[in-house]
């Protein structure tokens, strides 16, 4: 880590580190409940750290977390939890349960640290009332709308996808991204997820294939959209100095980052907003500040891939090339493995592997780090992690030892 | 575990005003498009929210908007959708950037899909739901 001159370091600078990963089987449909999926899950990631569940004194709740503290804590044998947290705005949410960890960390207010996302999403999973209770949120919309939500969904803008799809043409609009760019990064994910046994989806994917699937919403086609999935991944954080002691190589948390702005459900403020004054490129500029890194310096990244067009943009966010070059920078294989421009979701991303809200591919950073992924980028040292980049966000940077 | 399709909403997702908002409703209703302007600096915002965000004034005043603006950015929704919207498909959605500078989600109708593109001149048309509501919508402007 030659690079790094600040006189001054960041209290989070590698304090922490994911010592633990677990996680079930991803499938359409598990038939397992999300309290079974998600101690199934944290049962894995302390077996994989070494570690007992009675040894977690921290936990960060993901935002639709159904599996609350006082569950968890009543399957683990009742640990001593002496701090916990959550972070809001769904997908935004999905590496900011990291930084909230490590930060924990940093400040003494716990040693070791639990997050965990357990998902019953698949199609036959919609077991309850609840929007947050498996299924599609969307399909549970209250009859009465007294939030944000009033000022679309009765013009028929009702889920997440569709408001992802007016940004991504805004995006086409102003710099003319095309479907060739966003088959180039569901072909290169789907690439990952063929050699990765635990991925969803392994079925080889061509342009053509691409092309000819079902528009849902231009210019979103449904090989542009994540998939739907059973499953829960679980990940212990603990002190570095800790982490020193335990059964597997730590993949330090060298820098975090967290940045409001923006939510895509509050699309006339999204669009209102320049992209650069949002919360993924604010998130960038700290973490780089923070890091004294750069996009040169990452092996592998990992960016919250809800849909192409938004890794897309996310490379452009976090600064791997300049606004708007988003689409030539996928574009010919630039995403693809081991000869693109960037090794990307190397487990095939929540397009392919499973869609656990990003915590698979935070599990895959940490494969990356150790060296143990099935797209295995040789010597991997830093491994960038984004939560979703169009809500109040957050990213981090893992290193190796 | 409960049967997927007896969750799904089946009537018409209505907004529902609140103290915040109630004076957009209201102009609606009337066949009007009022936003919040403030009073000292003159800017229009959308959504409904008690500070200026350019000058964090609490003064303003719901000004009428001139209801021409420009497609922003749009879509077409060719489903899966709610039940409410099930007939309609495909159809479209898109952002109408206001000449006053607000940015505001609606439809565009009578218009074919293959029309629409960033730039068109809109004009907004009041489509009632029912006593109380009004939706804006928008129409191709002459």
């Amino acid at each position: 880590m030659t690079r790094i001159r600040s006189a001054h370091l960041p209290p989070l600078r590698d304090a922490a580190a994911i010592v633990g990963i677990g996680q079930t089987p991803f499938s359409k449909s598990l038939g397992l409940s999300e309290y079974e999926m998600a101690v199934d899950a944290i049962w894995a990631a302390c077996e994989d750290a070494g570690l007992s569940p009675r040894e977690i004194d921290g936990l960060v709740r993901y935002d639709m977390e159904q599996i609350d503290e006082e569950q968890v804590l009543a399957a683990l044998g009742n640990p001593l939890l002496r701090w916990f947290c959550g972070t809001p705005f769904g997908g935004g949410g999905a590496a900011s349960v990291v930084v909230l960890a490590a930060a924990a960390i940093a400040a003494g207010m716990a040693e070791t640290v639990l997050v965990y996302r357990s998902r019953a999403r698949g199609k036959n999973s919609g077991y309850g009332k609840d929007p947050k209770q498996g299924g599609r949120y969307w399909e549970k919309m209250p009859e009465s709308l007294p939030g944000l939500n009033q000022w679309h969904v009765p013009q028929g803008l009702v889920s997440a996808f569709q408001e992802m799809a007016m940004i991504s043409m805004r995006h086409r609009i102003e710099y003319g991204t095309t479907d060739d760019q966003y088959a180039d990064v569901a072909i290169a994910f789907r690439g990952h997820a063929m050699r990765n046994p635990a991925a969803v989806m392994r079925t080889p994917m061509t342009r053509a294939d691409h092309h000819a699937s079902r528009m849902i919403s231009d210019p979103l086609r449904l090989f542009d959209c994540n998939i739907e999935t059973d499953g829960a991944v679980a990940m212990v954080v603990t002190s570095t100095a800790r982490a020193r002691d335990l059964r597997q190589p730590p993949a330090i948390v060298h820098a975090g980052a967290m940045a409001a702005g923006s939510h895509h459900i509050r699309l006339s403020n999204l669009l209102g907003r320049s992209r650069d004054d949002d919360s993924a490129a604010r998130v960038a500029r700290q973490l780089w500040e923070s890091s004294d890194l750069s996009p040169a310096d990452v092996d592998a990244a990992f960016f919250y891939d809800f849909f192409t067009s938004m890794v897309i943009i996310a490379l452009e966010d976090y600064g791997f090339c300049r606004r708007g070059e988003g689409g030539p920078f996928v574009q010919d294989g630039g995403l693809a493995w081991p000869d693109g421009r960037l090794v990307c979701n190397s487990n095939g991303g929540q397009l392919s592997e499973a869609f656990i809200h990003g915590f698979n591919n935070t599990t895959e950073a940490v494969r990356q780090i150790r060296g143990t992924s099935t797209a295995q980028v040789e010597g991997c040292e830093i491994a960038l992690v984004a939560g979703a980049n169009t809500d109040p966000t957050g990213a981090f940077l893992l290193r190796r030892a | 575990m409960a049967d997927r399709t007896a969750t799904i909403t089946r009537a018409f997702p209505r907004p529902q005003p609140t103290r915040d908002n109630a004076a957009f409703w209201e102009a609606a209703r009337r066949g009007e498009l009022r936003f919040q302007c403030c009073t000292p600096c003159g800017v229009f915002r959308h959504y409904p929210r008690p500070t200026c965000p350019a000058c964090l004034s609490r003064e303003f005043t719901w000004e009428l908007s001139s209801g021409r603006g420009a497609v922003y950015t749009w879509t077409i929704v060719r489903g899966p959708t709610l039940p409410a919207f099930q007939d309609r498909l495909p159809y479209n959605v898109v952002d109408v950037l206001l000449d006053e500078g607000v940015h505001f989600v609606s439809q565009v109708l009578d218009v074919e899909p293959e029309e629409l593109r960033a730039g068109l001149r809109v004009r907004a048309v009041f489509v009632p739901l029912d006593d109380e509501i009004t939706l804006v919508k928008f129409r191709l402007d002459d």
